[in-house]
């Protein structure tokens, strides 16, 4: 079958697409262009491509499919680095890999590959898809240490009808690119990408700066009962759970946010909260009417936390207190299932 | 969208990006590159290969109405532009049409720029404001701009240039070959142009000078003096020859041929939905952009690549990308912008190409039309680049 595969310029990809075309279907290459690699990189007059979309282009090559480079960047800098940027001024703390995956990936991409006559949409995502009675479901990858159900939690089931995940199975790493090295990659060796692709210097907080300046404006460490501990930077260098930068508060953690009073509010270590509220709910199952038993991760790499979960009102119940970061997902699993997830509020 | 992959034979349709070469420029491209000498050699192999640049330079030289003395062959147009705008419009104010290329736009970035219409073209009376307080100015105006195939009227503009002392840089890029390109003789004193946009070879053009400014042309490369000193470099003798050879086998009567199938082209499309751009204005005979609302650009050009069409859209980036175009921009097209693809005819375009075009053309318009719905007219966010976050 025709097939589009997103192609990153990574190692992951790039097996991705070298195993469907050797699986014999006609595999579409395509690289979003997401941001202007030149600029990023602070080099004047550089190609607008970073190294990532010529590595993508030479692979496709290699393999003799088709590749197209999309021009993504307007979609990415209002659905990604705007958003990023606009939660951290609330006082949150997004996962702008989730927002990638749900409006470039699996929104943009996808419809592009309808577009260009494709059956599936495959990703180099470290998740699997199993065919269930009801439909496909996601699963946490073979992979424990590479898993990234959690980023794609947003994925709707007509998303997911759509997409295919072929190192789901892989056992590790070092076997994706063993396969890269088999198919004459020249990626096979190339590093891991970085968190956030698009903060070239790791310091994300002058990006959030340069489009919220508010963001950054100085204001008050407090405790729960208001008594000022000290001063920070800017609420957008703070994220729930964080122990730094705590200055006179140090020992403690950030428990909460205050955007409206530019506060950061600190509380002991161990401090939590059993109610978890999250908004934007995608559901991969039928939604339950009633409260069920299953077990929610809170950050990309979390250990599982068994709750009640009241999919009608967005509350999850856990067993045990934890801290939960605002903008980041609450994902729903049943063992490896993906049930669905939402963004905590 | 059809899932069998078709046998059929590729239809290249992207003769402005690149003309197939001619079977005369490349008889005398080959032929030449068994030529030893050196044209700077005083040996008779030497003599023997600068008697071959010569005579095309001739060739080339007629053919814009020039005088052979007063033409410098170079590696292309985006050189050739460079080397008129540096060369002779230094220290003087430059005056860049909205619609150039970016090899001009590149070579001249303080440069004020002459507004376009609707369709493209520059207003004479703009031009004869702002020249009246421009003194020694430089004019660039393409003859015909390589994403719409839109003409500029350069006779008049030749003459507001002259009447105010300006000179006029013509890039003639995507006119010669498919119309009359005696620019240097109706009053441009320059003119850049490029071997493989008229069936030569690539990597090689020219800049061709009006005898009043040749003189004071400053060179981008001296080291060898060749070329009287005005591009240093031995010159690529086999590609110069195809050069003068492909211009040899110009014959604008191609153009009525041509002209024919483009207007099937533009009729059909037309019915299935279809915007030309710039439909008002003189055109290239072989030349149609077809915006198709509802449908990306880039989204069109892959589907009919697919299909084995070859078409473009936009500026082509090193990376392949399918930027959204300036020159569309310029024209005041907003949204419509992002969905316009080129259609280019080349010299040997085959007489089925309208029926061949036009059925795949027929997919991508009911595809736009199913989407048209959800078409948004949003504008991009004020939400800045990441250029100027880091």
């Amino acid at each position: 079958m025709r097939i589009v595969v997103a192609m990153s310029g990574g190692v992951d990809s790039s097996v991705v697409a070298g195993l469907m075309h050797a699986a014999g279907h006609e595999v579409i290459g395509v690289t979003l262009q997401l941001y202007d690699h030149g600029a990023a990189s602070g080099r004047k007059g550089a190609c607008c491509a970073g190294q990532d979309i010529h590595d993508a282009r030479n692979v496709a090559d290699r393999l003799g499919i088709a590749h197209y480079v999309i021009d993504a960047e307007a979609a990415f800098r209002k659905s990604v680095i705007g958003d990023f940027a606009d939660s951290y001024a609330a006082g949150k703390t997004p996962v702008p890999c989730v927002r990638c995956n749900q409006h470039l990936k699996f929104g943009d991409l996808l419809d592009l590959a309808r577009d260009l006559g494709a059956e599936a949409l495959a990703t180099g995502h470290y998740v699997r898809r199993e065919e269930g009675k009801l439909g496909p479901e996601l699963h946490r990858a073979a992979d424990e240490a590479r898993d990234q159900s959690w980023f794609l939690f947003a994925t709707t089931r007509e998303q997911l009808e759509f997409a295919r995940f072929p190192l789901g199975a892989m056992p590790d790493k070092t076997e994706v690119r063993a396969e890269a090295a088999r198919m004459g990659l020249q990626v096979a060796d190339k590093p891991d990408s970085q968190d956030i692709c698009f903060v070239p210097s790791g310091s994300y907080a002058d990006i959030v700066a340069r489009l919220r300046p508010d963001a950054v404006f100085p204001g008050e460490i407090v405790d729960d009962a208001g008594t000022v501990l000290g001063e920070h930077q800017g609420i957008a260098r703070y994220t729930v759970g964080q122990g730094k930068r705590l200055g006179a508060a140090s020992g403690q953690v950030v428990t909460r946010i205050d955007a409206e009073r530019r506060r950061i509010v600190v509380g002991p270590r161990g401090a939590g909260t059993r109610l978890v509220r999250f908004g934007e709910p995608n559901w991969l199952i039928d939604r339950p009417d009633t409260p069920f038993r299953a077990t929610v991760r809170l950050r990309a790499r979390d250990t599982p936390h068994p709750a009640e979960i009241d999919a009608a009102q967005g509350v999850v119940t856990l067993d045990e207190a934890a801290l939960a970061a605002p903008g980041q997902a609450c994902v729903i699993y049943d063992g490896t299932r993906v049930l669905g997830g939402g963004f905590i509020t | 969208m059809t899932n069998l992959p078709s046998r059929a034979e590729p239809l290249y349709l992207d003769a402005n990006a690149t003309e197939p070469l001619r079977p005369e420029a490349r008889a005398a491209l080959i032929e030449a590159l068994d030529h030893v000498g050196n044209p700077a050699s005083v040996h008779a192999d030497g003599r023997a290969a600068r008697q071959i640049l010569e005579q095309a330079r001739v060739a080339v030289a007629v053919h814009f109405g020039a005088h052979p003395q007063d033409l410098v062959f170079c590696s292309g147009a985006t050189e050739a532009n460079a080397l008129a705008i540096h060369g002779l419009g230094t220290g003087r104010p430059v005056l860049v049409g909205a619609t150039e290329h970016d090899a001009v736009r590149a070579a001249a970035p303080g440069a004020t720029i002459i507004p376009v219409d609707a369709d493209g073209l520059i207003d004479p009376a703009w031009l004869d404001a702002r020249l009246a307080t421009m003194p020694g100015a430089l004019v660039c105006a393409m003859a015909a701009n390589n994403e719409t195939g839109v003409i500029h009227q350069l006779d008049r503009i030749a003459a507001i240039c002259a009447m105010h002392g300006a000179m006029l840089h013509v890039d003639a890029v995507q006119s010669a070959g498919r119309m009359a390109a005696d620019h240097i003789a109706r009053g441009a004193t320059s003119v850049a142009v490029s071997a493989h946009k008229l069936g030569g070879p690539k990597g090689v053009g020219a800049l061709v000078m009006a005898p009043q400014v040749a003189d004071r042309l400053m060179p981008l490369i001296r080291g060898g003096g060749q070329e009287r000193g005005r591009r240093g470099g031995t010159p690529d003798l086999p590609a110069i020859a195809g050069f003068a050879a492909a211009i040899g086998a110009i014959r604008l009567a191609d153009a009525t041929r041509l002209a024919a199938l483009r207007e099937a082209i533009e009729d059909g499309a037309l019915r299935m939905g279809a915007i030309v751009v710039g439909g008002a204005a003189p055109r290239l005979p072989n030349t149609v952009c077809l915006a198709l609302p509802g449908l990306s650009a880039e989204t069109q050009v892959i589907v009919l690549d697919l299909d084995h069409i070859r078409v473009s859209a936009g500026a082509a980036c090193s990376s392949g990308k399918v930027a959204r175009s300036p020159v569309l921009d310029a024209m005041g097209l907003h949204d419509l912008a992002g969905c316009a693809i080129r259609v280019s005819l080349p010299w040997n375009v085959p007489g089925d190409t309208p029926v061949r075009f036009l059925a795949a053309y027929r997919r991508l318009a009911a595809r736009a039309l199913r989407k048209r719905e959800g078409f948004s007219t949003s504008r991009e966010t004020p939400v800045p680049d990441v250029a100027e976050l880091v």
